[in-house]
Formats: C-alpha cells, structure tokens, sequence
C-alpha cells in the first residue's frame, strides 16, 4: 500500500512540475541558433584608425574630427587649440558588410576615399567563430600647392593607398582587442632613401567602463620607418561616448593627421615629451534607406 | 504487486496522452510600442515559441531578444547592447495558466491570462485579457497588455529619455498547431 502511495505521490508531483515540462519542450524545439557578436567597438574608428565595424546597410554616417595643435606650445596658443585641422567624411554603407566612404582634411588639403569590407564575424551558438575579419583599403590625394607654380606634380605623384586587415575580438561585453596588419604606399617620397612601401602593424583596445562609455587606446608601430625625417609611431588614448546614434570619442595623441597614411607613417610628435595633439571625432548616423522588417537570427 | 504495476502502467499512459494534448508554434508574433512625442518606436518579433497544454490550460512563451527587429538598425543594436543586455539575458519567458481553458468552447473566448513574465532577468506578475480561438486544429491566442520599463530594471539615459516611454505596449498573437512529439 505505501508503494501505491509513492506512486500516486509521484503522479500528482508530475501534474505540478507540468509548466517546468512545457518550458523544457519549448527549450527542446527552439532551433539552434548562432548570435554573430554585435558592438565589438562603438563606433567605425578605435581613435585614429579603422575599428572592424561597419554600419548597417543604409546607413549614411556623418564623421567630423580634429585635432588641435600640440598641448605643449602653451599659454600662448590656448595648448594648441589655436591651430586646429579638420576632417569631414561622408561614409554610406551599401550593404551590411561594405562601406564606402568620401573624405576631406584640411591638413595638406587632403581627400581621401575608402572601401571596407567585413568578411568575417565573431559568433557564438550553433555556429562558432572566434574572430571578427575587416578588410580596408584607401587612397589619399594632398592638393596643397606646396610646390613652385610651374614644377606643378602630375596628379598620380601625389597619391597613396593605404590595404589594412582588421582582425578583432570581443574577449567579453567589456574588453575587445583588435590588431591591424597595415601596408602603405606612397607614389612620392621625401627623398629617395626613403621606403616607398612601408609596413606596420597596429594594436587597438577598448575596455567599457559603464554601458555606453569606454576608454580606447590604440598604437601603431611602423616596421621600415621613413629615413630622411623623424617618425614616431602613433600612439592615441581616449574616451569613447556613445549617446544612441551619436559617438562622441575625445583623443589624445602624437599624429596631426586623421588619415592612415598621415598618422602611421608621418607622425612626427614625440608623445612622451609633450608633442600630443586632442582632439575628438564626432559621428552621426542617418538611416537613410530603411530596412527590410524581418531579420530571421535561426 | 499487480496493483502496482496497473498504477504503474496508468501514470504512463497518462503522460501519453498529456504530450498529445499539447499545441505548438514556433512562428508566433509578439511586438512592443513605445510612443513618445519625439518618436514612434516599434519591435517586431516572429519567432516566437509558445506551447499549451489543452488538459490544464497553462502555457509557456519565450523568445529571444535579439530577434526583435526594429526599423532602425543602430535602434536594434542599442537595444540588444545597452537596454536589455540580451548577451547576459538573452531570452524573454513567460509562465502562466489561461483562466478556465478546459470549458471554453470551440469558438471566440474571451479569458483572462495569468502568469509569470521575466524579462532582463527580472520577474513581473501579469494578468491580462486575451482572446483565445479555438479551432479543430488551431488554437489563437492573441492580445496585448502594457509594462513598465522600470519593473524590469531597464534603464533609460537621461539623454533619450524623451525618446522612450515608460510605459511600453505589448501586443501577441500565437497560431498553436497540434504538438506532435
């Protein structure tokens, strides 16, 4: 008798254990399903430089940026803020993965352009993918006048292009890791020692500090610097604000220019004697074709 | 000992006929509004997973946050990112019980439903009038009911908080087909 008590106990903990059976079927029929790792960084730049993402298709995203003189002339030039150079760039993204990008700087009146491309994404669930892979590829033409009127360059003399491999990870919701594989050629050089092709390799981070704050760094070193005038590598620190379509990013670094080629390979402050610029970037995104509605995850 | 075994073999066969009496989907719709006056915002989800047990009337929902898809893509990330956090908590579950199930009828019922909704890892009780049809091979159940941001520690930035109501509607509608194991 007390075996069919146990019985009937056991049939009546089944009735009041049934919402925990429903929930397991449902957690038995929900398919498998891969999460691609979204916000490895704010916005499209570390600091200076490229970060791996890119926007969402039909998003046209607005970017200003300066970079002020440098903090050690002093009083007299407000710490630089006096000397300020600018850039502007209208960058469209055609579709989720591509970015296509038109840029001005006031420094050396310099535009430039830029293809992006992510091929790879981080993942988790079903399917598992370590790492985050972006290609970049740009050019810049300088048309500052800084020549004599009738030894006036061919045009094609006074571009470089600049092929970066962005390969990133978001080791967890607070820290990402990025490095950056660069190549830079230049058509003209200073002076004939100098390397036309010059390689560096870059490492960039962020560490969140709250939900929509985080403190960015990033450095490049140049591997076959130029000869013929002193480089430094570049080094960038910084906060990095996000406020819901706008990033507000506040930097301070040794390069003057906000361009791959002008940072990387012609930045000529030394930061550990005071040669640092602020500056800040300032981007702000339209959505400018609207979405398709469903977006199936599984 | 043979009573035993026909208790036995009765519990089962019990368990065999509930798994029959349960109905699925795995397509179903559930979307949330926010209306602000500086805008509009709406979530739209399709794949959502819901089952009933017909014998008993309860009913299990769950969802996962990031196929909520919005009509601004950087909305979309923002929300997975900083409001719900659906890395830490990436799905939205609720457990209740449709009120009086086993008498209603093969028709337009109008029930209440009670239950348990957790969302951002944080529990609401909640009780809302739903519409419940029940057809041969269908059974749908559709609604909406309103819920306080702040019930469920989800936090607005001061900067949007003109953007993003404090109260949000959710809206359901669940088309269950016989559940076959």
């Amino acid at each position: 008798m007390k075996k069919i008590l146990l019985l009937i106990f056991i049939a009546g903990l089944n009735f009041s254990l049934y919402s925990q059976e429903l929930e397991d079927i449902l957690d038995q029929e929900a398919p498998d399903y891969t999460t691609i790792t979204t916000g490895t960084f704010n916005g499209t730049r570390i600091m200076n430089g490229h970060s791996v993402e890119t926007r969402k298709k039909g998003i046209l995203e607005f970017v200003i940026s300066h970079r002020f003189g440098r903090i050690n002339t002093g009083i007299y030039e407000l710490f630089g803020l006096d000397n300020s150079n600018i850039r502007f760039g209208f960058e469209y993204a055609i579709i989720d993965d591509l970015t296509i990008a038109l840029g001005r700087s006031s420094f050396e009146k310099t535009y430039d352009s830029y293809l992006k491309y992510r091929l790879l994404k981080q993942k988790t669930g079903a399917e598992d993918f370590p790492i985050s892979l972006t290609l970049f590829g740009s050019a810049t033409v300088k048309t500052l006048r800084d020549y004599e009127p009738e030894d006036e360059p061919p045009f094609i003399d006074r571009l470089t292009y600049t092929t970066q491999i962005l390969l990133a990870r978001k080791f967890s919701p607070d820290f990402s890791l990025q490095i950056m594989p660069t190549y830079i050629h230049f058509n003209t050089v200073p002076t004939t020692e100098d390397p036309n092709d010059l390689f560096a390799i870059g490492i960039g981070a962020r560490i969140k500090i709250s939900k929509r704050i985080s403190i960015n760094g990033e450095y490049y070193y140049t591997i076959n610097p130029f000869t013929s005038v002193t480089t430094y590598n570049s080094i960038a620190l910084g906060v990095d604000i996000e406020t819901g379509g706008h990033i507000f990013q506040l930097i301070f670094t040794n390069s003057r220019s906000m361009l791959e080629k002008g940072f990387i390979a012609e930045t000529t402050g030394n930061f550990f004697e005071g040669d640092i610029h602020f500056g800040f970037n300032i981007s702000r995104a339209f959505q400018v074709k609207k979405p398709k509605e469903k977006n199936k995850l599984y | 000992m043979k009573q035993l075994y026909f208790i036995l073999f009765t519990v089962l066969l019990a368990h065999q006929a509930f798994s029959q009496d349960k109905y699925l989907t795995k397509e179903g719709y559930v979307s949330f509004f926010s209306h602000s006056l500086v805008e509009d915002i709406i979530a739209n989800n399709n794949q959502v997973l819901s089952i009933i047990d017909t014998k008993t009337g309860e009913i299990a929902i769950q969802l996962l946050m990031k196929s909520f898809s919005f009509k601004k893509a950087l909305m979309q990330e923002h929300f997975n990112e900083n409001y719900v956090e659906s890395h830490k908590y990436p799905k939205a579950k609720f457990i209740g019980e449709i009120i009086n199930f086993t008498d209603l009828n093969e028709q337009i019922n109008e029930t209440e439903i009670r239950g348990t909704l957790s969302v951002h890892g944080e529990e609401k009780e909640i009780t809302t009038i739903a519409i419940v049809d029940i057809q041969a091979e269908e059974i749908i159940i559709t609604g909406e009911f309103t819920v306080e941001v702040a019930d469920f520690k989800i936090k607005i930035p001061s900067i949007v908080i003109n953007n993003i109501a404090k109260t949000i509607k959710i809206s359901f509608e669940l088309h269950h087909k016989p559940y076959i194991k």
